[in-house]
């Protein structure tokens, strides 16, 4: 597949390079780019399901490798590997239903997933695909089929539509890869629109003359307030700058534009300013297993500040954003040292950092961190694409999300270089 | 040859493109053409040589890349197979949008070789971007590309385009954090036009010099002293055709911008562009060899950094800036301070201890050794005890037991240190003897003042230096100790008081205690004309021979005339012109004595200049301006011997420049004796010393017979 290797050398590169900014985008990108190497993955007749994944972990691994920092790619990929485990497996059972099959299933993929309840082969014959899983909370408590209960949950609703249709089909072959592409296209589609599916969500959270507190920029937040002014809701924001790249600024020109009451302030006056907030709404880079937030410099003081004052700290993610890795896993890259130059001039300082005279060696050292950790006894609401959680729950959606085999992906990367 | 075929397939594919979409195109340097890291550069081109364990180049072509460069014509020079193959096997052979391109040629000894070259090739159209294969930077090029094109739109003689930088020079050394000279620039603030370029300033003439049509063709002139040149210049295709008309042009800086600055004839302009945020530097010398690799490791340069860089190995970044491969073999009792890079598969021994260091691939370290601010390269064996500061060690060499580097050393590849032996500082170390000094070319000159070594051909070097090294037969040479292997370099001549200023070491503290008093002094004589100093300084500027500096007494006349005529017309005080005299005298290192008589000189011409119709009112202006004036004439006559020398001087006045004098000599003798500018003891001698001369000599003597008699008299009743 020389197309597809070209293809993957330059958005390795891009990322290498930081050209890629944002999670959604570099989410999208990858998933967009492992459905054309799983395109392009000749499959062999016996074993498919592990030819794609082997394919699909290649190329997961060198891109993880290109940017460890951006965690959206990592989580793109096990999310394919899980879709393509998934789709594997809903055939098979598909298969056996209709060949009716003895009781012993002999897939190897269904081994694996031995950390699942066990069923009955007779009763995974019988059952819809979807009752495989453990159910999830949110289909438990509103009582309602899975598949019409989630519909933005990609893997769920691509495996019940192609297993209606797989059982009938005797080639096997072709099947897989169309059901895994079809799947891959619904979760580029769940992340293109997942600022919608937060933002759908925010009248619920957004109440009439609250004030809300923010730092820095985000796509998801901008939505998200907007979402709640066109609805009528009437509130404040208060954007704090979000030093050092001061994106703050550009939200704060953002919202004014769409006609929100917005209030500037530095980072510094947070802890001053959040007794008059109601509630504080920020955007994050990942969310860990464990609840944690990996979140733009800053955010741990402001939800600390939000702690001390009783201030509920709701955390935005689209579902990329969940990584199934906690925090303290060795392989996980947790920040960023970016250039010093957005803190201070270059020449400015060069007379500060002059070896050639004194000891030689820099007395200056500036660090320029691009992340924060926010723990998650500090986060009262995450509100992903899929609603809103408590930080104890994310783990339950992380297992609707990921296949355990699949976590030691980024292991195996770093030891294999 | 493979080159040139190469060059050809690019060209072709390029003519398919150009109507759709052109090209942004680079010229990369592969070769620096000065011979600043020797004895280094004898065995790999500068641009391979590990800058925190990744080579020059790699910074400068990803940078070409992510600047969104897409042909880059790759000129090679010296060792040029070593470049072509790294190239070939690099990554950069197979990038789909972007090609790199090398060009070889073994006979080009400068920049402005390779350029006419280049230009002979036909390979570039448009503009381009000249680069050295050594420069680091991080700055986007699109607002300076922009500049530059709009400025081509409405003139086409703009033809370049220079990145320059704010950074301080040091006060105290006159050369910049990089180890350059203190580089001067005239820039138009509003247009950012280039107006006078000189990095060569030579600090003790205390001045620099504009030219006087710059003030007047711009409304106004901001001069830098706080600005580098980041060498990375943005170019039309006319630069390479001016190369080729000016086959003299080799430098780019020396000969090209200078050259361009000063002639108005085909009036091109030069441009400027100054980043600010981000980072460009070029790596010149060993000194900034090592601020660039600090800079690096402080992540100025982000992205290009060693955890994002470094390609295969993963490299991991942890606190205090310390940078580590994943398989580092590490001892628990080593520490490991801050900032420091530490290759992948090394092993560092028992309580050893490393600072502000880089340390390559497959370095073996053992016990109890001190490295502190110093770059290892790959596979290096350091054995144990071995003292290690400030120093530059190339591959595969092996420090015995307890070896000692001293700083400022350089241990060029494969060089075998034996045991306990103490390098000493500023030390270049290499397997191959130094070359013997040849002045013979002198083309070279211009690449490296400050040392006289010539460049060996380059092909010679491609070639033979490996059968050199296999043929030599090592033996345990004495001078680096027992075991030892390698020549140690003698310091060129010139270079030897000045080899601090490019070391990797930093300036030690009594030798900036030493530059610091030196210069305080000459502040204080620049500014201060008190007698005292001038009585001092007299002794030492009577030693100098004058004979050289006629032209200069010449010049220096002119502007004491200058002076003075402004001192006259402005009502300058006195103690000022006094003060601004000296100075004059100071920078032109003038004795006393003429400066004295140059004073004289111009006095006696503002008499003459000024209105006069007869003898007498000639008379009446000397008279005045010499009351005026007496007080600045005075303070530069100490003794004797300068009162006739002044009166000499007049003598000579009267006979040449100003003969409507010659008939007022007696009187204008009887002044200077009234207002005790000349002592009559002063005059008598002169009348003494002209007693034997020539009767054409006597002529003034004659005249003024009456006023000496006189004189002679008096003096006698005094002693009576």
């Amino acid at each position: 597949m020389p197309g597809t290797q070209t293809l993957v050398n330059d958005f390795i590169s891009k990322l290498k390079k930081r050209k890629i900014e944002g999670s959604q985008a570099t989410a999208k990108q990858t998933a967009e780019l492992l459905r054309s190497v799983i395109s392009q993955t000749r499959v062999p007749y016996t074993n498919q399901a592990a030819a794609l994944i082997q394919s699909v972990k290649a190329v997961g691994e060198r891109l993880i490798a290109a940017n460890p920092v951006e965690l959206a790619v990592g989580n793109v990929v096990r999310r394919i590997l899980h879709i393509i485990r998934e789709e594997d497996l809903s055939l098979t059972t598909a298969a056996m239903a209709g060949l009716n099959l003895s009781a012993v299933s002999d897939d190897e993929d269904d081994a694996d997933r031995d950390n699942q309840p066990v069923l009955s082969a007779a009763a995974i014959a019988a059952a819809s695909r979807s009752t495989l899983r453990p159910p999830s909370l949110q289909t438990l408590l509103e009582d309602v089929p899975d598949s019409a209960a989630v519909p933005h949950t990609s893997s769920s609703g691509g495996d019940s539509e192609g297993k209606s249709k797989s059982a009938d089909k005797s080639s096997r072959s072709r099947k897989l890869k169309h059901d895994v592409i079809e799947a891959v296209n619904e979760l580029i589609q769940d992340i293109s629109t997942c600022h919608e599916q937060i933002a759908e969500q925010a009248v619920e959270h957004i109440h009439q003359n609250e004030v809300i507190l923010t730092l820095g920029s985000s796509r998801t937040v901008l939505e998200f307030l907007c979402a709640a002014k066109e609805k009528k809701r009437s509130f404040r924001v208060f954007v704090s700058e979000g030093a050092p790249r001061y994106q703050g600024h550009l939200l704060a020109k953002e919202l004014v534009t769409r006609g929100l009451q917005t209030t500037l302030i530095t980072d510094s006056a947070v802890f001053a300013m959040i007794s008059r907030v109601n509630m504080v709404i920020v955007g994050a880079h990942a969310v860990m297993a464990n609840g944690g937030v990996i979140a733009p410099v800053g955010l741990n003081m402001v939800a600390l500040a939000a702690q001390k004052h009783a201030v509920p700290f709701v955390v935005l993610a689209g579902s990329h954003k969940l990584c199934p890795l906690y925090p303290h896993h060795p392989e996980v890259l947790l920040n960023e040292l970016r250039s010093p130059s957005e803190l201070l001039d270059f020449g400015e300082f060069s007379d500060c950092l002059d070896f050639g005279s004194g000891i030689g060696a820099p007395l200056l050292h500036v660090v320029n961190p691009r992340f924060d950790y926010v723990p998650p006894k500090l986060v009262s609401l995450f509100i992903t694409d899929a609603g809103g959680h408590n930080p104890s729950y994310m783990y339950r959606l992380i297992g609707d999300y990921y296949s355990a085999d699949d976590l030691v992906l980024q292991r195996r990367a770093t030891s294999g270089n | 040859m493979g080159a040139q075929k190469k060059g050809a397939t690019a060209r072709v594919s390029e003519d398919s493109e150009v109507v759709a979409h052109h090209p942004l195109q680079a010229i990369l340097l592969a070769d620096s053409f000065t011979t600043k890291f020797r004895p280094i550069t004898l065995e790999r081109p500068r641009v391979l040589l590990p800058l925190v364990n990744i080579p020059m180049i790699d910074y400068t072509l990803a940078w070409l890349e992510s600047a969104g460069v897409e042909e880059v014509f790759v000129f090679c020079c010296a060792h040029s197979k070593q470049v072509i193959g790294y190239l070939g096997s690099s990554e950069w052979s197979s990038k789909p949008d972007f090609s790199v391109t090398t060009i070889e040629a073994n006979d080009s000894i400068s920049a402005g070789d390779a350029l006419r070259l280049i230009y002979e090739r036909q390979v570039i159209d448009g503009d381009f971007v000249l680069i050295s294969g050594d420069t680091v930077s991080n700055m986007s090029l699109t607002q300076a590309l922009e500049e530059h094109k709009e400025r081509r739109k409405r003139d086409a003689n703009a033809i370049m385009t220079m990145v320059v930088q704010q950074s301080k020079p040091s006060p105290i050394t006159q050369q910049s954090r990089l180890g350059t000279d203190e580089l001067f620039m005239a820039i138009n603030p509003d247009t950012k036009q280039l107006l006078y370029y000189e990095d060569k300033a030579e600090y003790s003439k205390g001045f620099i010099s504009l030219d006087k049509t710059l003030i007047a063709d711009n409304p106004s002139i901001i001069l830098h002293n706080d600005k580098q040149d980041c060498y990375i210049d943005i170019c039309s295709e006319e630069v390479l055709s001016l190369f080729t008309d000016n086959f003299d042009y080799q430098h780019l800086r020396r000969h090209f911008v200078k050259g361009l600055l000063v002639d108005d004839i085909m009036g091109y302009k030069i441009f400027t562009h100054e980043i600010h945020s981000s980072y460009a530097a070029r790596i010149d010398n060993f000194r900034s060899y090592d601020t660039i690799s600090k800079d690096i490791i402080q992540r100025w340069t982000y992205p290009f950094v060693p955890d994002i860089l470094c390609g295969s190995s993963a490299i991991k970044l942890e606190r205090q800036g310390i940078y580590r491969a994943s398989d580092v073999t590490l001892s628990r009792s080593a520490q490991v301070g801050s900032f420091t890079v530490i290759g992948q598969g090394t092993t560092i021994g028992n309580n050893t201890k490393i600072s502000h260091s880089v340390i390559g691939e497959g370095c073996s370290i053992g016990s109890n050794v001190t490295i502190e601010g110093s770059y290892i390269w790959n596979d290096v064996t350091i054995e144990d005890g071995c003292k290690l500061s400030h120093a530059i060690v190339c591959d595969g060499v092996t420090m015995k037991l307890g070896a000692v580097l001293e700083p400022g050393v350089v241990l060029s590849f494969k060089v075998v240190v034996g045991e306990q032996f103490v390098v000493p500082a500023y030390s270049m170390v290499s397997l191959i003897q130094q070359p013997t000094q040849q002045d013979s070319d002198e083309e070279l000159e211009y690449a490296d003042n400050s040392s006289g070594i010539v460049e060996v051909p380059s092909d010679k070097l491609n070639g033979e230096i490996s059968s050199d090294l296999s043929n030599t037969q090592y033996g345990p040479t004495p001078e680096l100790g027992t075991g030892g292997v390698g020549y140690i370099w003698s310091i060129f001549e010139g270079g030897h008081d000045e080899e601090w200023r490019h070391s990797v070491a930093p300036i030690p503290t009594d030798k900036l205690a030493k530059i610091m008093l030196d210069k305080d002094e000459d502040e204080e004589l620049l500014t201060q004309g008190g007698n005292a100093l001038v009585e001092e300084l007299k002794s030492d500027s009577e030693d100098d021979d004058n004979e050289g500096s006629r032209d200069d007494y010449a010049s220096f006349e002119k502007e004491v005339e200058a002076t003075f005529l402004r001192a006259v017309h402005e009502n300058v005080k006195v103690d000022h012109a006094v003060l601004e005299m000296n100075g004059l005298r100071l920078s032109y290192n003038i004795a006393a004595v003429d400066c004295a008589a140059a004073i004289f000189y111009s006095m006696m011409k503002l008499a003459v200049e000024s209105s006069h119709s007869s003898a007498s009112e000639l008379h009446r202006n000397a008279v005045e301006v010499i009351t005026t004036w007496q007080k600045l004439l005075k303070s530069f006559l100490h003794d004797i011997d300068e009162e006739i020398e002044v009166i000499l001087k007049f003598e000579e006045i009267c006979l040449e420049s100003a003969k409507e004098f010659s008939p007022l000599f007696p009187q204008i003798l009887h002044l200077l004796y009234d207002k005790e500018i000349l002592q009559e003891d002063a005059i008598l001698r002169w009348a003494d010393e002209k007693e034997g001369a020539d009767e054409s000599d006597k002529v003034f003597l004659k005249r003024s017979e009456k006023f000496i008699q006189w004189l002679r008299e008096a003096e006698e009743e005094e002693e009576d």
